[in-house]
């Protein structure tokens, strides 16, 4: 019976990785139920949302057990989703004992992501090749360059604040960072005669902010039934570009307001 | 022809740097800067050839997912590792921005029309995924070199 319970707890917790490093919803759905199967748990019952999920297996005769897990933050991170998905395949065939599938469960769960510098240049040269795929010039790719690196940086001390900001603050923030050293990027290069369109530059500096895959994420899931968890996402995409745009927008009216400033 | 090429380098050298943003696994890196290569240039190519952007982007969608399966297969890795990153280039983030500066704006019309058209944009992204995602894995084992693929 306590090695049924621990059963339950593995699916959950291997559900809960996926779901908090950005998984689909149908793979978290599918990978607890085929971890419950392989491990002889017929009557395994699973429901999962974006932001959590609710399992209950039943043990015995009589008794039900339910687990529910609440994954509000996600953070993307393909390599644990794709160490689970390794883990959940030797699961299925059947090498691995429960207690040693915890302790690989751990160990995926502890993975680090990249050092903070490297983030901070893969955003600058995200942006610098956004702001050139949209249209921009070479010009504008590489005033992009500084505005994706200030970006970079500011995430990353966001996400080490003790207190998490709320979501809207932090992207409004983020994005107000963006807008302000695009402007003094294409100030500065006004200044020696070098022209550059700051539409472009700013839409490449906030690119890794935007909340396009979590829209057509969203789309994937509606399509795939998943009406709630769908709904969750665009909301959160509204959300998230509604603070991105209020970032841009104050940082460009206040400019605005400065003398001799043109916009 | 080098307008061309020099898309696909930025196109490659975008989803690798997105790749890194979103923690896929190293080894992955190059497959999956050339499936996001791959979904760029179908763009670019159907653009030309005087199609809508959200026809351009349907068919590329199909390309991107197509292309990732085929990679999940051959290196036993889910395929949301190379489709992740390689959509970053043609998602509607830029819609999505400008519906809501306009909207604070306070050109109601114009949010309108730039919602509307990210909406389109990301339907037809996704509707063109889950048709590829649709297809049996068989397929994809018989077209990935080498490697004996299971699910």
């Amino acid at each position: 019976m306590d090695e049924k319970r621990r059963v339950l707890e593995l699916c959950v917790d291997a559900g809960e990785t996926l779901l908090a490093n950005g998984a689909e919803i149908y793979r978290a759905q599918q990978t607890m139920e085929l971890i419950a199967r392989s491990y002889g748990a017929g009557d395994f019952n699973a429901y999962v949302l974006t932001n959590g999920l609710f399992a209950s297996m039943r043990i015995g005769d009589v008794e039900e057990h339910a687990a529910v897990r609440n994954t509000p933050r996600v953070s993307m991170n393909l390599g644990r989703i794709s160490a689970v998905n390794a883990l959940s395949r030797e699961i299925v065939a059947g090498s691995l004992s429960v207690e040693e599938a915890f302790l690989r469960l751990a160990e995926i769960r502890a993975m680090r992501g990249y050092p903070g510098w490297l983030m901070a240049i893969a955003t600058a040269v995200s942006a610098a090749s956004f702001g050139y795929l949209m249209g921009g010039t070479i010009l504008d790719a590489m005033a992009a360059l500084p505005a994706g690196l200030a970006v970079g940086l500011f995430v990353l001390r966001l996400a080490r604040t003790r207190a998490p900001l709320n979501k809207l603050v932090s992207n409004m923030l983020s994005a107000g960072v963006v807008a302000l050293v695009s402007l003094l990027c294409v100030w500065m290069l006004g200044l020696v005669g070098l022209r550059c369109d700051l539409d472009m530059v700013i839409i490449g500096g906030i690119v890794s902010l935007m909340p396009g895959i979590a829209l057509t994420n969203g789309i994937r899931d509606v399509a795939n039934c998943d009406y709630l968890s769908g709904t969750i996402r665009a909301i959160d995409a509204v959300l998230i570009a509604a603070g991105i745009a209020l970032g841009v927008g104050i940082v460009l009216r206040l400019a605005a307001l400065l003398p001799g400033v043109r916009i | 022809m080098r307008e061309l090429c020099a898309q696909c380098i930025v196109a490659f050298l975008a989803t690798v740097s997105f790749a890194v943003l979103v923690n896929a696994p190293r080894s992955e890196f190059l497959c999956a800067g050339i499936t996001g290569t791959a979904g760029w240039l179908v763009y670019c190519l159907c653009l030309r050839g005087g199609f809508s952007a959200v026809g351009a982007v349907f068919l590329a969608a199909l390309a991107l997912a197509f292309v990732s399966r085929i990679f999940a297969v051959a290196r036993q890795c889910p395929a949301t590792v190379f489709l992740i990153s390689g959509i970053f280039a043609l998602v509607p983030g830029a819609g999505v921005y400008y519906m809501a500066y306009y909207f604070i704006q306070g050109d109601n019309q114009a949010a309108f029309e730039s919602g509307f058209g990210a909406l389109q944009v990301a339907i037809a992204l996704a509707v063109g995924i889950v048709l590829v995602m649709a297809l049996p894995g068989r397929l994809f084992r018989v077209l990935a070199p080498g490697k004996q693929g299971r699910k």
